[in-house]
């Protein structure tokens, strides 16, 4: 998985591209996670669209990322879920969980 | 009337990057079989969540112990046994993670994917030592979206 980000008006875009399955990405993503907020971005929006595959662990560690930075009063948002992520986080009711948005500047707009 | 039977068999070592082999050769096999691309990730979503017990919960990432994975087409039905070399577990202790106080929880769904993309799951478990999971599908009806199954 390879991670790149930018910010706009105080929010932390960080764009996934590849696959966060177990043993490839799932670690990379908590320490993207962990790296942002040591760093003190407390907005963070998650830019899915790159993502190629992700399973169970990924989808883990998108909820345990979730957790971490609301645990320390910060917001993570989800942009451009690819079709068969959005399938996955239905069936296990992650989807009401997760703040969803196909739009960049209206999801930044909602921190 | 005598059946077309399919077989194919792959026996892996328990490192991870080996599990998109064997997720491969299902999705392929459905694929082949007249299963559309939705339908056939699906199933290979299933056989991925499975190695992966296999290999971490099973084997408990002994490279030294095997994961072998036994592919059965017959017509439309197509069973898959994907067996480790560990000790087993309880089905009945698997945590429902629909359940709202396990919602937030940052495992235990791999088995609820499993159920929901399969048509019908179950374990055995060797007096010796292994677990066996034979999931089976209805390939005739396995096009389309996950959810249909949810």
């Amino acid at each position: 998985m390879k991670a790149t980000s930018h910010s706009a008006d105080g929010v932390e875009i960080i764009k996934l591209d590849g696959k966060i399955t177990i043993g490839a990405g799932d670690q990379q993503l908590r320490d993207v996670i962990s790296n942002a907020i040591a760093a003190g971005k407390m907005k963070l929006l998650l830019d899915m669209s790159g993502v190629t595959t992700i399973d169970s662990s990924g989808i883990g560690e998108l909820v345990g990322s979730f957790t971490t930075v609301t645990n320390r009063g910060g917001k993570l948002k989800l942009l451009h879920l690819p079709a068969k992520l959005n399938e996955l986080l239905h069936v296990t009711q992650l989807i009401t969980v997760f703040e969803v948005y196909e739009n960049e500047p209206e999801a930044i707009a909602s921190f | 009337m005598e059946r077309n039977v399919e077989r194919i068999e792959i026996t892996i070592s328990s490192r991870f990057e080996n599990i998109e082999l064997v997720q491969v050769i299902a999705e392929h096999l459905c694929e082949n079989a007249g299963v559309d691309e939705d339908g056939s990730h699906w199933i290979g979503m299933a056989v991925r969540e499975a190695v992966a017990n296999a290999i971490k919960h099973g084997n408990k990432l002994d490279v030294r112990k095997k994961v072998n994975a036994v592919f059965e087409l017959t017509g439309h039905d197509l069973e898959i046994t994907i067996q480790d070399e560990g000790d087993g577990f309880d089905p009945d202790k698997v945590s429902d993670p629909l359940n709202p106080q396990n919602l937030m929880k940052t495992s235990g769904r791999g088995i609820f994917y499993m159920k929901t993309f399969m048509d019908r799951i179950a374990w055995s478990f060797k007096p010796a030592g292994g677990t066996s999971l034979v999931m089976t599908k209805n390939l005739a009806k396995a096009n389309g979206m996950a959810s249909t199954n949810a």
